[in-house]
């Protein structure tokens, strides 16, 4: 889930923060040193750090943007993917389908009939698995594989007026033929 | 500038920054309460009609975002006359149509119905079905409008008067100290830094206004087509630079205010330089950011929008944030009211763009955008950091440096940390991947909005003392 670890990335860094400001606040009040030596010696970390910084920077932007959700909207689809036709208006989602089997790669195409939406895919444990926008006049096509069998929601995430946060959907996705027996006997091994 | 040798404020210059001040201090209170509405009401301890909760946080943003602008230009306003000769009747025609665009926008919202959101995404100002009109949507538009030509007739001045002094903008910007041998020394960081703003915030107001007008001719004539996306980019150049401009105002208090508790220099150096030239350029060219999950984006700007959130926190993290903590460590400086404040703006700051600037990852992004990780780093870096600013600047103008009473230690406490946790319970929320603007939530979400009600509430608590000790003091408000 890579929630925890934006949570946990996003935590460490804060507490870094907290950490420096605490230490030089502490500091700040005890008696006076003259500031040419203070300086001389922050300049010469800040040098050190801008680098750190800057690869640390190059290194996860490169990582990051390997594998972008923009692919299917740019025609590069999945084999074999579900296409779903995505349509929103206020105040409801009009599917083209609306289930599909689990580990199904699903490609949802989304546009708008009246004003800007935003289709968000929950799984069954209400997790945000991924989101594009619908917007009049443009497909943005959003390529996800559900892996999990159950109810997904969709869920408009782009401010739609009065009824915006009633805006949702069902998406069901049933269990995979071959990967039922499988199931049942993990079920069975664990009990 | 050394106390001694400014001039003192003109009557009207110094009646004109009080009234920025005390108006500032009064809304940013009555908002914080329509904050608090809002979280009540996710909290399910309060009905809210839908209507109404989208109405209150139309308003509760354009106001915040409105009046961060006006406070903060105040503290631009007050430190740069001290260098160039600013135009007093242009600060209050400013006040003037910004109080019109306030009397419009709230009767807009709260008679006319509209709540577009602050961001007023076309076309959803032309479809509030039943909601609101076209009447109110339109008198919405025109209150920002306002606002618009007040602020860009305040930093015309502004530019106007940086050019009859210092030659032109990029010498307010110390270029010629930046990548040459200048003559003489740099322009002061007031001046740098308001060059900067009236430069970002022309090009943005100038954008929001081309938009206004195009949405409100579609308005009453619907055959005149305006793109969606194309609107959507120049809302989010326009927003996203404002609300910048606010904190980069701002952040004037602490260059000119932490050096006299500090009794350290604080000059225009090289690196400061090229950090504010690095930010006129990033703050206009992030704007991208926004538009991560419009997968229709040309992909390159999408990465642009990516590559400079990371490039932007350098010039604030390591260069604003690491001069003024190497400023105060072992100054010796004494810690009360002021100092307190604006210590504890530089650290929101600081440590509210981190998660801002995790979400600008494009991958991050796709399951955070539009949750409540939004509206949390939002408010740290503008409650924490911004709003602390300005209620330390204000502590200052009313002359209460030194004179801290425990009420003002106790809610500067509750106010540092309320905040965090009010803010940290919205990153929380947004990990547990709930939507932000929902007037109702899901039952497994409302535990999150509970507690935090809560710590809205303290924070609104703590900013009445900070709003009442600026207004009751305001008799000993400095004359320079
Ligand atoms: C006691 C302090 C505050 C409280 C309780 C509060 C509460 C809220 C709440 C509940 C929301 C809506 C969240 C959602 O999307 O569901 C919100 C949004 C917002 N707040 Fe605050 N807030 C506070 C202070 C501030 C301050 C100081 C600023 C700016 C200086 C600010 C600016 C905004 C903005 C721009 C939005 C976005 C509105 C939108 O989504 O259209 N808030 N706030
Ligand atoms: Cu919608
Ligand atoms: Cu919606």
């Amino acid at each position: 889930m890579i929630q925890g670890t934006i949570f946990l990335v996003t935590i460490v860094l804060m507490a870094v923060v907290v950490g420096v400001f605490v230490f030089i606040a502490i500091n700040a009040g005890k008696e006076s040193v003259d500031y040419g030596p203070v300086q001389a010696k922050a300049f010469g970390i800040r040098t050190g750090l801008f680098w750190v910084i800057v690869v640390a920077g190059v290194l996860i932007t490169v990582i990051t943007t390997l594998d972008l959700p923009y692919a299917a909207t740019r025609g590069d689809v999945a084999e074999g993917a579900v296409k779903v036709q995505v349509d929103g208006r206020q105040w409801l989602w009009t599917l083209s389908q609306d289930s599909a089997t689990a580990d199904d790669t699903v490609v949802f195409e989304v546009t708008a009939g009246d004003v800007n939406h935003g289709l968000g895919v929950y799984d069954p444990n209400m997790r945000l698995l991924g989101q594009t926008q619908a917007m009049p006049g443009y497909v943005n096509s959003l390529q996800l594989t559900l892996r999990e069998p159950g109810t997904y929601k969709l869920l408009c995430l782009e401010y739609c007026g009065t009824a915006h946060h009633a805006m949702m959907s069902n998406f069901e996705v049933t269990a995979h033929p071959d990967h039922a027996s499988a199931t049942i006997t993990q079920g069975r091994d664990g009990a | 500038m050394s106390e001694a040798t400014i001039s003192p404020l003109p009557t009207s210059a110094r009646a004109g920054v009080l009234t920025y001040l005390a108006i500032s201090a009064l809304v940013f209170v009555l908002m914080m309460a329509l904050g608090v509405l809002m979280r009540v009401g996710q909290a399910d301890w309060l009905w809210m009609p839908p209507d109404i909760f989208y109405q209150v946080m139309t308003a509760h943003g354009a106001g915040m975002v409105g009046i961060s602008g006006l406070a903060g230009s105040a503290v631009m306003w007050y430190f740069l006359r001290r260098y160039v000769d600013l135009t007093v009747g242009i600060l209050w025609t400013n006040l003037a149509l910004f109080l019109l665009g306030v009397v419009l926008i709230l009767g807009g919202i709260f008679v006319g119905g509209f709540a577009g959101g602050w961001t007023f995404l076309f076309p959803l100002p032309s479809h509030g079905m039943g909601a609101w009109g076209n009447v109110g949507a339109a008198c919405y538009l025109l209150g920002l409008m306002s606002i618009g030509v007040g602020f860009l007739l305040l930093y015309l001045d502004a530019a106007r008067a940086i050019i009859s002094r210092f030659g032109s903008l990029a010498k307010g910007l110390g270029w010629p100290h930046l990548f040459g041998r200048g003559e003489g020394e740099p322009p002061p960081p007031t001046v740098v830094a308001s060059t900067m703003v009236l430069i970002i915030n022309t090009a943005g107001i100038t954008a929001g206004a081309v938009v206004l007008v195009l949405i409100l001719v579609n308005l009453f004539v619907p055959t005149f087509a305006v793109d969606p996306l194309l609107t959507k980019n120049l809302i989010y150049f326009f927003g996203h630079v404002f609300i910048n401009a606010t904190i980069y105002q701002a952040v004037i208090a602490v260059y000119e205010i932490l050096p006299t508790y500090t009794k350290r220099p604080w000059p225009s150096s090289r690196v400061f330089l090229a950090a504010w030239t690095a930010s006129t350029i990033m703050v206009m060219s992030v704007y991208p950011h926004h538009l991560l999950m419009d997968f229709v984006m040309p992909t390159w700007a999408l990465i642009i929008g990516q590559v400079v959130s990371y490039l932007s926190g350098i010039p604030i993290l390591i260069v604003t944030a690491y001069n003024a903590l190497t400023n105060v460590y072992r100054s010796g400086m004494r810690w009360d009211i002021v100092s307190g404040l604006l210590f504890l703006s530089i650290f929101g700051w600081g440590v509210g763009i981190v998660p801002a600037i995790i979400d600008g990852t494009i991958a991050v992004n796709n399951v955070m955008h539009n949750t409540m990780w939004v509206p949390g780093h939002v408010h740290t870096y503008l409650i924490v950091g911004l709003v602390a600013m300005l209620f330390g600047f204000m502590y200052h103008v009313a002359g209460q440096n030194g004179a801290t009473k425990t009420i003002d230690k106790v809610a500067f406490w509750v106010y540092a940390a309320a905040g965090m946790a009010f803010s940290f319970m919205f990153l929380l929320s947004g990990y547990a991947s709930v939507p932000r603007r929902f007037a109702e939530h899901l039952p497994e979400w409302v535990e999150y909005s509970a507690s935090s009600s809560v710590f809205g509430a303290l924070v609104l608590l703590a900013a009445v003392v900070f709003a009442v000790r600026f207004l009751t003091s305001l008799k000993t408000a400095r004359t320079t």
